[in-house]
């Protein structure tokens, strides 16, 4: 076995070799520009592009004209969002979103409301879904977006997509997803889904970092951004910039492999995922974070209520790479707004472990996870003055903490 | 984020993990933070009262890292002195010995807060005027 074992393809995968290896020619002697129309080295670029961009399309169902390529779901979220704001300006202003989307949707939504947006944050369940009536109801006929992830970077959550773009369209407005998590992970597709726009990026499918995508509908509705980049015009005026060829090469090999192997990837994943998390629900005072029945297949996030996620990883950071909804681990004093949202006290919060397993993950890294994660809960409850709080029978929301 | 050595042995080896009888007048208990905050401490000492020296101290502590080390150490500092003297402990002592980055500082405050209201439960108990609370 080798360590570190990483848990947390939630927060970036490692490329696949196969795309590593495609990738290479066009860094050296494919090097064109993918926009120089007028010699050899331009075409192959643009060929090499065009062809990424149909692998690309065919894993969700697209057609490659409504791929524009990006720097990563990051700039596609804030394109979608300014780009629609902008665009339809005339029919409304009103957005809709929800409150455990990803910051890059949130953020690019606050932007807006100081230039005069009317936003809607949806509250969800303990789940993590939101409230299907609870959207209609929302939407007026100022509503020009309704914004709904379609996987959930913390906790996992699929959101009932099918229902909401069907709300959605049958109200008059766009539908847009941040797909990032979903896209090579699960089938998705934008005809079936009722997608009209979809960001998703590369280095969370086995792809390069740096390069991802905004789908933009092009019929039944014609869908139109308003380029938030101003330039040589590329990608059909959306977004300006020379292409990144080099990584659109590997993201589109990295889509074609999630394509042809999504499912036996997904077979062994879920059979350790469950494993993982049966193994570990035997622990006292476990919680499971989000859903369970409608979730991604490699991810769990588990609370161990007494013992602090942070101290918890240190525990076996030498050897196991996770991330947590702890405080400590981000710059902010706040635990994860996310598990928040879904309900949990900030002391569960804190508590939590998120477990992102991926296309490497072998059964022994799985068996070790089990043992270090077990034992040290196990040991930090001994020196948990809450964990004796709880023992001797003491209601711990009787005692008056001293907040600081 | 790295820790220091001092950190990570205080962890792995933590000192003086327990309880103490809190009944006992001669026992005092802090209970400093919140679960909320991500971080509660718990430290008692055990002072013998004819001479006013710290005999024992305990800590059990829910949170980081480094809140589990400063407890651990203010316990090892705790232990000898007299009660004054372990009123004089500072935060930025802990710091500096545990070599805490600036976003752990407060570890190293909640430490010091717990050492003051364990003495001020002691002192208490035994009819004193508490100390007042210079956070
Ligand atoms: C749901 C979601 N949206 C957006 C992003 C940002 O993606 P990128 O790193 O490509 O900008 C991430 C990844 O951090 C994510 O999980």
């Amino acid at each position: 076995m080798k360590f570190p074992i990483y848990l947390d393809h939630n927060a970036t995968t490692p490329c696949d070799p196969r795309v590593v290896e495609t990738m290479i020619p066009y860094f050296t002697e494919k090097f064109g520009n993918a926009a120089s129309r007028n010699h050899s080295f331009g075409w192959v670029a643009e060929e090499a592009v065009d062809y990424a961009r149909e692998q690309i399309a065919t894993l969700i169902g697209a057609d490659p004209k409504e791929i524009i390529f990006t720097s990563g779901a990051t700039e596609a979220d804030n394109l979608a969002i300014k780009g629609v704001y902008e665009m339809y300006a005339q029919k409304g202003n009103h957005i809709i979103t929800a409150t455990t989307e990803h910051k890059a949707v949130l953020d690019a939504c606050h932007h807006l409301e100081q230039l005069g947006a009317q936003i809607t944050y949806l509250p969800v369940n303990a789940e993590g879904m939101i409230d299907l009536k609870q959207l209609e109801e929302a939407i007026t006929d100022k509503t020009i977006l309704v914004a709904i992830m379609y996987a959930n970077n913390e906790v996992g959550t699929i959101q009932p997509v099918r229902e909401i773009s069907e709300i959605c369209h049958r109200k008059g407005t766009l539908f847009f997803t941040d797909g990032t998590q979903a896209v090579g992970k699960i089938p998705v597709d934008v005809n079936k889904d009722g997608i009209d726009l979809m960001a998703f990026t590369a280095h969370k499918m086995y792809g390069p970092k740096g390069v991802g995508a905004l789908y933009v509908r092009r019929k039944n509705p014609r869908v139109k951004v308003t380029a938030q980049m101003d330039g040589g015009g590329h990608e059909r005026g959306m977004r300006s910039g020379t292409l990144n060829v080099t990584g659109i090469v590997g993201f589109g090999k990295a889509a074609e492999i999630c394509r042809l192997e999504m499912e036996s990837d997904n077979a062994r994943i879920i059979k350790m995922r469950d494993r993982l998390e049966t193994e570990l629900m035997k622990l006292d005072e476990a919680y499971v974070n989000g859903s369970r029945e409608h979730r991604l297949p490699q991810v769990c996030n588990i609370s161990f209520k007494f013992v602090e996620g942070e101290g918890l990883m240190m525990g076996f950071n030498k050897n196991i790479a996770l991330s947590s909804g702890s405080a400590c681990t981000s710059a902010s004093l706040e635990p994860s707004y996310v598990l928040k949202a879904l309900g949990l006290g900030d002391d569960l919060a804190h508590s939590s472990l998120r477990f992102g397993l991926g296309r490497y993950t072998t059964d022994e890294e799985i068996d070790f996870t089990i043992e270090a994660v077990s034992k040290t809960v196990t040991r930090l409850r001994e020196v948990s003055p809450l964990w004796e709080m709880f023992k001797e029978g003491i209601d711990l929301n009787t005692i008056k903490w001293e907040h600081h | 984020m790295a820790y220091s050595d001092k950190v990570i042995d205080h962890y792995e080896n933590p000192k003086n993990v327990g309880t103490l009888d809190k009944s006992s007048n001669t026992v005092g208990t802090g209970l400093v933070g919140a679960p909320e905050c991500g971080d509660v401490m718990r430290l008692q000492i055990e002072v013998d009262p004819a001479t006013q020296v710290i005999t024992d101290a305990k800590f059990k502590t829910f949170g980081c890292g480094s809140a589990i080390a400063s407890s651990s150490l203010a316990t090892e500092w705790l232990k000898g002195k007299t009660v004054d003297q372990a009123l004089a402990i500072d935060n930025m002592d802990i710091v500096e010995e545990l070599a805490l980055p600036p976003v752990k500082i407060h570890c190293s405050v909640l430490a010091e807060d717990a050492i003051k209201a364990a003495i001020n439960d002691y002192r208490t108990k035994n009819g004193l005027e508490p100390i007042a609370d210079n956070h």
